[in-house]
């Protein structure tokens, strides 16, 4: 084959492969958008590519993130669930609860996810057994969550962990790379298994895409749904896990905020709110970019909530672009 | 009229619930039924009353709008700024420009969700962000405090007519208008049209994303309504103005009867609901809750009532058998003949 | 109104050629046609819709344009749609008067709006509430809510779009009485229909379409069942209910006393190895609702099922399909398929555990039964990666059928299986099952349709409001016995 032949074939296959729908194309845009920002960020702090700063830049994400993976199979699904916050803030306070009872890390641990999947099993009791709309029903229980953790706590701060539970938020397992980035990395291998290679998985898409159908086909949708929400909830205690033994404290309002990050992460992931369509390849990577890009912006001395103004328009920019090129699209074919 | 009670059975279950927690309350103390702490209790839940009403518009026609006390919030601060640096600025301006703004940013709202077609809850995650982060940009992360709003811009919320204060003849008011809106007004029930039946409702000469559109800026006229009043009300303007007051508001409205579905719901079941919730709040300190434990207690009321919602809302076996022989076998389910 | 020369094109699809159409105040114009005819594509044009390529419309003597659909209502079309256009929890009198509510001082006129709906339902002869929310209503009443709705407007033309599809017998006896009343008023009503017993009884006229254009017209009277048929499908009328030899063999399926209240109760039916048992009945019989327990979508109240003797309980449908037993539900677009994704992923749905090892779902394996099963029952598309939406429905019933085949099911459960499906396909379908009964496949089909039950089934069982009413052998069972036992109060 000739040079000019070989590189037009590879033309016509890159523009089949982007004109053709696959599902990689909103990965890719993500993907340069993340490497756009990095270029960003580098040019803007001359220290952002040393590797402690980008190390510290994954905390910024880590654990978010790890409530946006199953949270990701939930709104596929057609589901959703607000109270991801209310149930790391409970997990927290029960852990600080024994820690001031002299409990060991492991017992931490365990009370920490526990209490999360007990949470996720109240949503899913809700949701699937009670068949309340999850919105709402999501929105109930993120508010009795929190303010049960609140109630417990009062206005006290619990700090008393014992020394070797802040290994998890703070540890590092290689060098620069810490506990928590492996934890997501090896977390994004087995979502994308589930997700995309078994029948578990394709079940879902059914699932979010038709639900009657799929109840018709077989698919048994309580189940489904229940265990999406104990996921959900046993995530958020992993994070709180996390989160605690990295701030080293659990005070009330601890991930505040928090439910709405991780559904950006997820709707920018490319995750359809009608439900049926989104992998687990563009949630990672729009959490990664979301972290890195709230990273650069406090590196440049953005406060938070300026930082929540451009993470707001993103989203809209992210998800209206491609409906308003699809319209265009469609006026140019008349 | 017997079908328009049965379809107020869902109002009088509430109004009923909500008397006997206030008798409750009140039979140990007996000031809480006092007229002075009744007006007070009214007075409290005014802003409720009008942010709910704002949002069942939007959640009657199928949205949700997740920003509106990001748009209090902005507005009041605007207002409160105006209003610290031209003390002699009238209300008259002041006003109607706090309204505007809110219009304007439910507009916004309104359009992007009409036009770019984008699902109202992403709009309203993203629009709740910007419009929160807007009010810090504005006021550069100061207060502005009771000492250095004029007198007037505090007053007029507290001013009393009849022995009432003018919030909460507000709050009726803008019941009585929504009322009429939603009633007799065929924009008004355009609402109803399209949250009910999207599909079908070009057919019945309603587009569904402008509904939306006029849904979400009349929202957030209330919203910049209620800036002004929230900041003067509380005497200060800072960033966190109704932080987390959103889900308050659609509390209110599930509570109400509004489906989050679209199409349902009434103006008398809103104000019940924000009543009951008024009542709760009112309640709590009395019976020796702690202020910790109300997040905890109207999160469970939320929880209970959304369930009582969802038993209402599920369909049931299809009737096929005729009466007559349900009755002769005695089967479960049967029903005397009709 | 007289329509001539219509044509409407969408991309490369022609949907209407040469559409032609002259409807007669005080007339009932029947309009047939297979589906994909052009029927549907013509309606859209005429209530504004859609805007026609070329051609044109005439009202009066007059040229029209219709630009919108309020246009259409202004100039007095109306139409009543299949799926029922109708808000569910609003009142009837509203849903009534949905688009011109009547004011007074600028405020819409409640009590006045209450009065003249009654008005209009009095001159229906129906006795609705017109306060009642429109979700209390049957399929039928919700119809006339519709034809209400359309005399709101003064209609002179009121088309109406196969509006007995679901109705019962006796519901559809009080739908045409209405329709005779409209027309003896003076309308022009316009009847799409399948149903030919139905535009023999009800119309005064006809029109015939195929392949979108208008191949025939002319009165009722100068024709006769045959000659529409063969003008509708373009030549002599095929053998739809092909009857294939089958011996069925042993009873593998016994159900005894089954009873869910209120929909059923006291069901009794045997099912043989290598047997089509027709279950036959009124729309709204029960007969879905049984069907559903024996696929383990809901749960008995009493009685039992014994497959091969031995009893059963399926608590779910994943149960029901372990055990041999498949569903092929009637509405395809919401229960039988998932409209948005591909033929191939639709058709590995409920096989997945055998098209996966270790939980890990092989894509070789999909693509090749996929592609087995839609060669064999010859679907028509592009490939098995194409959306089922973009299928007609013929073929997308196809891929339903596929789906379960591939699960090698011992009893086969159809319910309405050629329902809105166009003749050739109907063919294709029953030719299929047959094949398949003569391999020892059992099938229970669920059908309302008397030509089609008689045709195939080796048994009938006619259920007629949650009661099994009579099982007649194939021998014994014709269209008068069948039928009375249907009716029979």
């Amino acid at each position: 084959m000739t040079a000019p032949g070989a590189i037009s074939k590879v033309c016509t296959a890159l523009k089949a492969y982007w004109t053709g729908g696959t599902w990689l194309r909103w990965e890719v845009f993500l993907g340069a958008v993340l490497v756009a920002d990095l270029v960003l960020n580098a040019v803007v702090s001359p220290y952002f590519l040393d590797p402690l700063t980008l190390s510290d830049a994954t905390f910024n994400f880590t654990e978010k993130a790890l409530i946006a993976l199953p949270m990701a199979l939930l709104i596929i699904g057609r589901e959703i669930d607000v109270s991801v916050a209310g149930i790391l803030a409970l997990s927290s306070v029960v852990m600080g609860l024994g820690a001031e009872h002299g409990l060991g890390t492991p017992a931490l641990v365990g009370l920490g996810l526990t209490t999360g999947a007990a949470c996720g099993a109240a949503n899913g009791a809700l949701v699937a057994l009670l068949r309340v709309p999850s919105i709402v029903a999501t929105i109930g229980t993120m508010s009795l969550f929190r303010g049960v953790a609140a109630g417990v706590l009062g206005d006290r701060v619990l700090k008393n962990y014992p020394a070797s539970f802040h290994w998890f938020g703070q540890g590092y397992v290689i060098g620069v790379i810490s506990f928590e980035l492996v934890l997501f990395t090896v977390c994004v291998g087995l979502f994308s298994i589930y997700l995309h290679l078994t029948l578990f998985g394709r079940r879902l898409y059914a699932l979010g895409s038709n639900p009657e159908a799929a109840r018709f086909a077989g698919v048994r949708l309580t189940r489904y749904r229940f265990w999406l929400f104990v996921a959900t909830g046993l995530a958020s205690g992993l994070a709180a896990v996390l989160l605690t033994s990295r701030l080293g404290s659990t005070r009330p309002s601890i991930a505040q905020g928090w439910e709405l990050e991780v559904i950006s992460m997820v709707i920018l992931g490319g995750v359809s709110v009608a439900g049926g369509r989104g992998t687990i390849p563009g949630v990672a990577l729009a959490a990664v970019l979301l972290g890195f890009v709230t990273y650069g912006l406090g590196l440049a001395n953005i406060p938070g909530i300026v930082m929540q103004i451009i993470v707001g328009a993103l989203l809209i920019v992210v998800v209206g672009l491609p409906i308003v090129g699809k319209r265009l699209q469609a006026r140019a074919h008349r | 009229m017997p079908t328009a009670l049965r379809r107020a059975r869902r109002e009088f279950g509430l109004a009923t619930l909500t008397l006997a927690l206030f008798a409750v309350v009140a039979l140990r103390f007996p000031d809480f039924a006092s007229g002075r702490s009744l007006l007070s209790l009214v007075d409290d839940t005014a802003l409720l009353v009008l942010l709910a009403l704002g949002e069942t518009l939007v959640i009657l026609t199928r949205a949700i709008d997740l920003s509106m006390a990001a748009n209090v919030a902005f507005s009041g601060m605007i207002v409160a700024l105006l209003n610290r640096a031209h003390p002699d600025l009238s209300l008259w301006v002041l006003v109607p420009l706090s309204a505007s703004i809110g219009a304007l940013l439910g507009t916004f709202n309104g359009l992007l969700v009409w036009l770019l077609e984008v699902p109202s809850i992403v709009v309203t995650l993203g629009t709740m962000a910007i419009y929160r982060g807007a009010v810090y940009l504005a006021s550069g992360g100061t207060w502005v405090t009771s000492g250095q709003m004029s007198a007037s811009f505090q007053g007029l919320v507290r001013h009393l007519l009849l022995g009432v204060t003018t919030l909460s003849w507000l709050a009726l008011l803008g019941a009585l208008l929504a009322w009429w809106l939603l009633r007799f007004t065929n924009a008004g029930r355009g609402f109803y049209v399209a949250g009910n039946n999207p599909a079908a409702a070009v057919y019945a000469g309603v587009d569904v994303g402008r509904a939306q559109a006029r849904a979400f800026a009349l929202a957030g006229a209330i919203a910049g309504l209620c800036g002004y009043l929230w900041v003067a009300r509380f005497a200060v303007a800072y960033t966190d103005v109704a932080n987390g007051f959103e889900l308050q508001v659609i509390a209110a409205c599930v509570i109400g009867g509004i489906s989050i579905g679209g199409g349902v719901g009434t103006v008398a079941g809103v104000v019940l609901g924000c009543l009951f919730l008024g009542v709760l709040k009112n309640a709590l300190p009395l019976l020796g809750v702690s202020p910790f434990w109300q997040t905890a207690l109207s999160g469970l009321v939320i929880t209970v009532a959304v369930i009582i919602n969802a038993r209402d809302a599920t369909p049931g076996r299809r009737r096929i058998l005729e009466p007559r022989t349900l009755a002769q076998a005695g089967t479960p389910g049967a029903r005397p003949s009709p | 109104m007289r329509a001539s020369g219509l044509a409407k094109a969408f991309g490369g699809t022609r949907a209407l050629i040469d559409g032609e159409l002259s409807l007669y105040a005080g007339t009932v114009t029947a309009l047939i046609g297979e589906n994909g005819a052009g029927k549907s594509t013509l309606v859209k044009i005429l209530t504004g819709i859609y805007r026609p390529d070329a051609g044109q419309i005439n009202l009066d003597g007059r040229p029209i344009q219709i630009h919108s659909l309020l246009e259409a209502q202004q100039l007095g079309i109306s139409v009543i749609h299949q799926e029922s256009v109708v808000f569910e929890d609003l009142s009837v009198a509203e849903n009534i008067f949905i688009t011109a509510r009547p004011k007074r001082y600028g405020l819409i006129d409640w009590p006045g709006l209450r009065r003249r709906a009654a008005q209009l339902l009095a001159q229906l002869e129906t006795p609705l509430d017109p306060d009642a929310l429109l979700r209390s209503l049957s399929l039928s009443q919700r119809h006339i809510v519709q034809i209400a709705r359309a005399l709101s407007h003064d209609s002179r033309v009121i088309i109406m779009d196969e509006p007995t599809a679901a109705l019962s017998h006796h519901e559809t006896e009080d739908l045409l009485a209405i329709v005779r009343r409209l027309r003896d008023a003076g309308h022009a009503i316009l009847f799409i229909s399948h149903k030919f017993d139905e535009i023999m009884a009800i119309a005064d006229r006809y029109a015939v379409f195929r392949d979108g254009a208008a191949v025939g017209c002319g009165a009722m009277a100068d024709t006769n069942l045959d000659s529409l048929v063969s003008l509708m499908v373009g030549r002599a009328m095929a053998q739809i209910y092909p009857k294939l030899p089958a011996s069925p063999g042993a009873e593998i399926l016994q159900v005894q006393g089954l009873s869910r209240a209120p929909e059923f109760q006291d069901v009794n039916l045997t099912l043989k190895r290598g047997e089509i048992l027709g279950v036959y009945g009124l729309v709204g019989a029960g007969r879905s609702e049984l069907m559903q327990v024996l696929f383990g979508l809901h749960r008995a109240d009493h009685g039992q099922i014994l497959l091969d003797g031995k009893p059963v309980h399926f608590a779910n449908p994943e149960e029901a399909i372990r055990a041999g037993i498949v569903y092929v539900p009637e509405d395809r677009q919401h229960q039988g398929a998932v409209l948005s994704q591909s033929i191939r992923d639709n058709i590995a749905l409920p096989n997945l555990r055998q098209l996966s090892s270790c939980g890990i779902t092989r894509n070789s394996r999909v693509t090749a039964a996929a592609g087995e099963w839609s060669a064999r029952l010859q679907v028509k598309c592009r490939d098995t990666g194409q959306r089922v939406d973009e299928l007609s429905g013929g073929n997308q019933q196809k891929v339903v059928l596929a789906k379960w085949l591939l699960s090698k099911p011992r009893i086969l459960i159809l319910d309405e299986p050629t329902k809105g499906i166009d003749i050739g396909s109907k063919a294709a379908v029953h030719q299929l099952t047959g094949e398949l009964v003569q391999q020892g496949l059992s099938v229970i089909m669920v059908s309302s349709e008397l030509p089609e039950i008689l045709g195939v089934a080796d048994r009938v069982l006619v259920m007629r409001r949650g009661l099994a009413r009579g099982l007649f052998e194939r021998s014994t069972a014709s269209a008068p016995a069948i039928l009375r036992a249907a009716l029979d109060s």
